[in-house]
């Protein structure tokens, strides 16, 4: 299943994670972010121990999407140790993603 | 693959939606595929022309509308197509990731996406103060200065829409008399944080690791370049006819599919409805969208009966 990340736990599931993490930024409001969701959650299944998975209500998490000058929703951010390593905006394919994390 | 079914509608705007709830009615055994309910009308802000509501956000509408087609047993597949093909016998298979069906008719009503500028900065900044959604991305610019490109109805209500959340908006439109509404012109020009910048057009967007200023053709109160931290770009829409080609729909220049008076395309049992069609002098309108989609399901209903009458 994928993580719920929040800018309490960000530094510690995400930045410090030993694995290549990927976070969806999103909000209740954003209807284009209702597609992501079950994308992401199928991706989570999909990779299982290979990858973190999780997403990040932006509502909620101010600091973290600000941190990261994230300033449209849905975007995914895929993190490898603690950087920024591909960033997606709008929604995009669970292929799409696939690929990007097994490349990375 | 085991059944054929009479429908099957691709798409859940108002098109797909209204196609389905009068399927339903029609006895159609039909499935319908969405991958986001209600498409564009999510990221409207406020519907003031939709009969019976003075006043509703896009978002609640489609909540009433996906409940009306639920009530009648049916359930928005959210699975996105990723082909489409026609067989000898006349019939059609929708393959997605998930499964392939089998359908004697189509409805085509995949809407269309928001239309990009093609300037310089655009792209770039996609994500870093450039943006086609303000229900999504308004909340990131409280208290900021933001430009809205366009002079239609969409422009004019994200100005209104963002007027909730930023300190400064500018409202840039390429005409000089602007398109949209009278009924939203006078709320703007009654908005004391919305300024109409007409007859210019945004050459550029600028900026660093974020959107700052963009550059005008002509200069607003002396000056080419106005700093903003965001740009919504509102200049219209295109439509998403890749499926449709792959089974030899027609197309006009302006690639909206051609559909005849009851919205069947030039390819027999497949009908469009909605944005993506040449239909309704081509005004944009989720009651348009609706009405296109109950006269597709008509036109369906009327095929299969007289086919089975034969």
């Amino acid at each position: 299943m994928a993580m719920e990340f929040t800018d309490q736990n960000f530094d510690q599931e995400v930045l410090k994670s030993d694995k290549i993490t990927l976070v969806d930024f999103w909000a209740p409001w954003c209807g284009p972010c209702q597609m992501m969701g079950p994308i992401v959650e199928e991706l989570a299944v999909a990779l299982g121990d290979k990858a973190k998975i999780g997403k990040l209500n932006v509502d909620e998490n101010p600091a973290t999407a600000q941190a990261f000058t994230v300033m449209s929703i849905p975007t995914v951010l895929i993190f490898k140790d603690g950087k920024v390593a591909q960033k997606f905006v709008g929604v995009q394919s669970k292929e799409v993603l696939k690929e990007a994390l097994e490349k990375i | 693959m085991d059944k054929t079914y009479d429908l099957i509608i691709i798409g859940s705007g108002p098109a797909g939606l209204a196609a389905s709830v009068y399927a339903s009615r029609y006895k159609l055994e039909h499935l319908i595929f969405g991958a986001e309910e209600g498409g564009q009308m999510n990221e409207i802000y406020d519907i003031e022309n939709w009969l019976g509501d003075t006043r509703i956000s896009g978002h609640d509408l489609v909540a009433r509308f996906v409940a009306h087609v639920e009530n009648y047993g049916v359930k928005i597949k959210k699975e996105s197509v990723s082909s489409l093909k026609k067989n000898e016998d006349g019939t059609f298979n929708v393959e997605t990731a998930q499964g392939s069906y089998a359908t004697k008719s189509l409805i085509l009503a995949t809407g269309a996406k928001p239309r990009k500028m093609n300037i310089p900065g655009e792209k770039e900044f996609t994500g870093r103060g450039v943006s086609y959604c303000a229900t999504c991305d308004a909340g990131f610019f409280r208290e900021k200065t933001v430009a809205v490109v366009g002079g239609g109805n969409s422009a004019a209500t994200v100005a209104l829409e963002l007027s909730d959340f930023a300190a400064k908006i500018y409202l840039i439109s390429v005409e000089e008399k602007l398109l949209a509404e009278p009924a939203w012109l006078e709320k703007i020009a009654a908005n004391p944080k919305i300024e109409l910048i007409r007859g210019t057009k945004v050459l550029e967007i600028k900026g660093e690791d974020k959107v700052a200023k963009i550059v005008l053709d002509k200069a607003h109160e002396d000056k080419t370049n106005l700093a903003v931290d965001g740009v919504f770009i509102e200049v219209g829409t295109e439509p998403g006819v890749e499926l449709a080609q792959r089974i030899g729909v027609e197309i006009d220049a302006q690639s909206y599919i051609k559909v005849k008076e009851d919205m069947n395309t030039n390819v027999e049992g497949v009908f469009a409805a909605g944005d993506i069609t040449t239909g309704s002098n081509k005004f944009r309108q989720v009651l348009t969208a609706a009405a296109e989609g109950s006269i597709a399901a008509n036109g369906v209903y009327k095929k299969i009966k007289l086919n089975q009458n034969h």
